[in-house]
């Protein structure tokens, strides 16, 4: 249980102020430690994407620092942010996978940042890494589709593919940015299983960002509650009320 | 029914911008026709010459075409390394000006500047060009081939980039990924079909560029055109443009279906 009180993610007074001034964090401090499961919830334009992609600096912070496992990725540059940035898996609620590629390609383009680029030019996927793949396929129930293109399989399944290429990544976090917001409950289910799995069993830390109350209680073991780009709540799922996630929900039309 | 109180649909408003571009283009037709000089008279009085040629030329030189074939080859061969020879500059230089891939505005411009510079050039003033640079023959073919390839499909590719899912541009960069490797996973997938298909499309309009580029002393099939015209040798000018003709179709033909069946 000690490992589990490390760090893995802390922001440190961070905000995020888009070009055209709208503003998308304010003063943020938040510590994730190894081997939590986070869920994020917060209304429609409450910042919930801007926080994830502030992680893994797929957008940049205009103040504050943010530190992946005690290193600052906030200035990082090159091979040193694409190092920190190949310990951060991310899934996306569009899949984000090469349609037009198999299933296996996608998933192994999970591990490029694990070669360097004369390798990658020439296929040099090796054979181990083949295998992790697959692998990651069989964890997620879609070893089957190992050959198919990804456009041949349905929004769920895509899910999975992409659940696989995270995997075959083998990072210590996984940020997932409402994965299941554009598919039917019941695959829900399934896809945030996995990753509730990926969370026990791999001990990676995962923050998902989710919009619907009932799935964050079922899965989160820690709420964070994002408003206007603030942390409004923050606590463990089991002492948390309706009463005040209806709040983190409420307050927004008043500022509004 | 009652309707009355629903109103009918109005006419369509005039555009002005419209009507005032109709009058620029007529007064344009008329000025450059009077500044040029061209004189339709001495258009209908020659016309009785183009009929004699016409005639001459309906009666090709068979026996001609055991020597059209040699040029006809280099003339293809002319075409394939110009469409190769472009496309393949062509493709790094288009990801150079595709904004989804170069942020920095500054150089995506200069380099546009530049395709667009190159792609004002029409084909025979690169034909006149380069052969005036490294002599007649069809080396100066093959070069101002690839330099009009390079200007046309590298206009087609970057717009053809441009029109990619960046969703999975987005997936290789938090993984980790090198501008080489997302290029190489991310983007190129995305675009290989459109990239084959436009350079087919490329060589079967080099094949017709190429026929006419040896006109000028660029090599191939073009001098011979040339030179039966110059001798007055109106039969074998039937048989060249007969071969031209037939070769084009049959290129475009094979082209066409094999672009049919790449894209599905
Ligand atoms: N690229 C951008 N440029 C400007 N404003 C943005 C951009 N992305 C998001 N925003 C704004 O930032 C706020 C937070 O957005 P976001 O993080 O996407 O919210 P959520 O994911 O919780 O729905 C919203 O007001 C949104 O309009
Ligand atoms: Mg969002």
């Amino acid at each position: 249980m000690d490992n589990k009180a490390k760090p893995v993610i802390e922001l440190k007074h961070v905000s995020k102020v888009y070009p055209n001034g709208t503003v998308g964090l304010k003063d943020v401090d938040l510590t994730i430690n190894h081997g939590e499961f986070v869920v994020v919830v917060g209304l429609s334009g409450a910042g919930k994407s801007t926080l994830l992609r502030a992680i893994n600096r797929l957008h940049d912070i205009t103040e504050g620092d943010i530190l992946i496992d005690g290193e600052s990725i906030t200035n990082a540059k090159g091979k040193e942010l694409r190092m920190l940035r190949r310990d951060i898996g991310m899934i996306f609620q569009s899949f984000n996978l090469v349609k037009r590629a198999s299933v296996l390609r996608n998933v192994l383009t999970g591990r490029v940042a694990y070669y360097p680029t004369i390798k990658t030019t020439f296929n040099l996927f090796t054979k181990e890494d083949k295998q992790r793949a697959y692998e990651a396929l069989q964890r997620v129930d879609m070893a089957e589709k190992v050959y198919n293109r990804a456009d041949e399989l349905s929004g769920g399944q895509q899910q999975r593919v992409s659940i696989a290429r995270v995997l075959t990544q083998a990072p210590k976090i996984i940020l997932a940015d409402e994965p299941v917001a554009s598919l039917d409950p019941k695959t829900s289910h399934k896809v945030l299983d996995d990753l509730k799995k990926i969370n026990t069993e791999l001990g990676m830390t995962v923050l998902v960002n989710l919009h619907s109350v009932e799935l964050a209680k079922e899965f989160g073991t820690r709420i964070i509650g994002i408003r206007a780009g603030e942390i409004v709540f923050d606590g463990p799922v089991s002492e948390t009320s309706d009463e005040q996630i209806r709040e983190i929900y409420a307050g927004q039309a008043e500022v509004e | 029914m009652e309707k009355s109180h629903l109103d009918s649909l109005p006419k369509k408003p005039l555009r002005p911008t419209k009507i005032a571009l109709t009058v620029i283009m007529l007064v344009g037709l008329v000025v450059s026709t009077i500044a040029t000089g061209a004189d339709f008279g001495m258009f209908f009085a020659n016309f009785g010459e183009f009929t004699v040629l016409f005639k001459e030329m309906a009666h090709p030189d068979w026996s001609y075409a055991y020597y059209v074939v040699d040029p006809l080859i280099e003339t293809i061969k002319m075409a394939v390394l110009g469409t190769v020879i472009g496309s393949a500059v062509a493709f790094p230089f288009a990801l150079l000006i595709s904004r989804n891939i170069v942020k920095n505005k500054f150089v995506t411009g200069i380099f546009r500047f530049i395709l667009n510079i190159v792609r004002t050039i029409p084909d025979l003033l690169l034909g006149a060009i380069f052969v005036a640079i490294v002599g007649i023959g069809p080396v100066a073919g093959i070069i101002s081939l690839a330099v009009f390839t390079f200007g046309m499909v590298g206009k087609l590719f970057y717009e053809a980039i441009e029109t990619i899912d960046e969703g999975p541009i987005e997936a290789l960069t938090a993984a980790g990924a090198n501008k080489f490797q997302i290029i190489q996973f991310a983007v190129f997938p995305q675009i290989q079909t459109y990239f084959i298909s436009y350079t087919m499309y490329a060589f079967e309009i080099n094949v017709r560029a190429s026929t006419v580029l040896g006109y000028i002393g660029a090599g191939g099939i073009g001098m011979f055109l040339q030179r039966s015209l110059s001798l007055y040798r109106y039969d074998q000018t039937g048989l060249i443009v007969l071969v031209i003709f037939v070769v084009v179709l049959l290129i475009d033909h094979i082209s066409n279906i094999s672009r049919e069946a790449l894209i599905k």
